[in-house]
């Protein structure tokens, strides 16, 4: 009780503080989400009510609670964004922001903020874009073009693996996609604290989604503030589409692409080469 | 591995000088000098490249961290100097600085670099890198770089000093310095600089060292004479 009351006094202490500095600033920031505008100062009540305590009055990710949450909660003074469907190194859409709210980030302590209204929502992403003055200065990246996905063949499943080995996508995710690769246990954040690869024998949802489309997404436009690169340069929209249909026979799914890869696999074992470093994998 | 070096700031340095005779046709001023230490330096770590037998056979002598290389005299290496007050607003220079992964390292360890200026990384290497500019002023960006990729061209909007870091070779550590003024330098092995055409006016000089930070000395260049300034950084092991 006594804690709570504290709690309550030093929000109410800050409100009166973010309220006098939010004058100042002149906020007019706006949030865009298909037909509807979010107000930041809209926006800056639902933060305080249910974002704050992780994300801090000031948006660093220095809330209260943030001492006991691994992961760390996202610093929004950065402006840096791993779920986005823009290039690496570009501000994400407001509906990328919008979206990763309302998904959730599966395997942390951010949950899926379904039960706020979509107004609430649009409005805490104004807010949001207050906390760095890149939302000003630049403009959000173009969103990439993800051509229809082609038949999940295991033609393409099989080039997919041969990229997943020439990409070197095992030496974090590990041959198998167990998250055991071996640069895994050095990975760390931009914030250097540790982060592991997804591995993909848990068969979660990816933190950017679910679909084959947020998976093509995820490594085409890179995890920003992560160790995930993006492959954008790298591979052309066929070979993205067969990497991820390589990527989903990794996972223990009921999945199309699982199904046709284990139909294969047991009469062609034999026929792969180990994943891993050339000489032996591993 | 170091004729690799030397071959590298080479060409930096003639880029460089290059550039300023296409800015001040007049020959100007030179700023040299020396960075040493005082007090003790911490010791290099040696880098274990084991897991990447392709980049490890590069190196017939082990690899150290280089985040505070001395040399003989107490000369520190790698330290920036440039003119951080003073100097007019020089045009971007065309010419790209040029960034190599080589043997699992960042050559040069210290690229600099002017605001707008492109920036060309290469990756030499049979092995996958990861390039991971850890920039807060300028937007952060993660590319993955495979083999036989072409290079990647970029450039940074703003003043900042960057870290830079593979993620796939955790060893790997460099540095982007960029900078609104094309007078710079790094120095070499034996801790010297020298910056070449400088016009007459009042400068601030700043070196800047990436664990020791900045120092800054004011000097002022009336003519085309050889004006030379030397700085101590106070090392600490750790």
């Amino acid at each position: 009780m006594r804690l709570h009351a504290r709690v309550v006094a030093l929000v109410s202490g800050l409100t009166v503080l973010l309220s006098a500095a939010g004058a100042a600033a002149g906020w007019a920031q706006e949030s865009h989400i298909g037909s509807l505008t979010g107000h930041a100062a809209a926006g800056k009540k639902v933060y305080r009510r249910y974002c704050i305590l992780c994300h801090g009055p000031d948006g660093d990710g220095n809330g209260e609670n943030a001492l006991w949450i691994d992961p760390k909660p996202r610093d929004f003074t950065l402006a840096v964004f791993k779920c986005r469907s823009t290039p690496s190194g570009t501000l994400p859409t407001d509906q990328d922001v919008f979206d990763a709210m309302t998904r959730g980030f599966v395997t942390t302590n951010m949950p899926a903020w379904l039960p706020l209204t979509h107004q609430n929502r649009a409005d805490a992403v104004a807010y949001i874009k207050t906390f760095s003055p890149k939302w000003s200065s630049l403009k959000p990246g173009a969103p990439i073009t993800i051509p229809p996905e082609p038949a999940a063949t295991i033609e393409s499943m099989l080039r997919g693996r041969g990229l997943f080995q020439k990409m070197e996508c095992w030496k974090c995710h590990g041959p198998a996609g167990h998250g055991d690769g071996q640069s895994a246990k050095t990975l760390t954040d931009n914030k250097e604290n540790p982060i592991p690869p997804y591995n993909f024998s848990t068969g979660s949802r990816f933190k950017c989604g679910a679909t084959n489309r947020d998976l093509y997404r995820i490594f085409m436009t890179g995890l920003d503030g992560t160790p995930m690169p993006s492959f954008a340069d790298d591979l052309k929209p066929a070979d993205a589409w067969d990497l991820v249909h390589f990527l989903r026979t990794l996972q223990p799914l009921d999945t199309p692409e699982a199904a046709i890869w284990k139909a294969w696999l047991a009469s062609h074992a034999r026929d792969l080469k180990p994943i891993g470093p050339p000489g032996g994998g591993q | 591995m170091r004729a690799q070096y030397v071959a590298v700031l080479a060409t930096l340095a003639l880029g460089g000088s290059a550039t300023m005779v296409h800015t001040t046709p007049s020959a100007g001023a030179t700023i040299s000098g020396k960075v040493t230490y005082t007090g003790t330096p911490p010791k290099m770590k040696p880098i274990d490249m084991a897991k990447e037998p392709s980049c490890a056979k590069q190196h017939a002598t082990p690899v150290t961290t280089e985040n505070v290389v001395t040399g003989s005299g107490n000369a520190l290496r790698y330290v920036v100097v440039y003119l951080s007050a003073g100097d007019q607003a020089s045009s971007t220079p065309g010419e790209a600085a040029r960034y190599d992964q080589k043997g699992c390292q960042y050559i040069p360890h210290v690229a600099v670099m002017q605001v707008d200026q492109p920036l060309e990384i290469y990756n030499d290497d049979q092995t996958s890198h990861n390039i991971h500019p850890l920039a807060k002023v300028n937007p952060e960006w993660n590319k993955s770089q495979p083999i036989g990729a072409p290079p990647i061209h970029t450039t940074w909007a703003k003043p900042e000093f960057i870290p830079v870091k593979c993620n796939v070779h955790p060893w790997m550590h460099g540095w982007f310095v960029v900078l609104t003024t094309s007078r710079h330098a790094v120095t070499g092995p034996d801790g010297e600089f020298s910056i070449t055409g400088v016009p007459p006016g009042k400068y601030t000089v700043t070196a800047w060292q990436e664990q020791f930070l900045s120092q800054t000395q004011d000097v002022t260049i009336s003519g085309t004479e050889t004006k030379t300034i030397d700085f101590v950084f106070k090392a600490t092991p750790y």
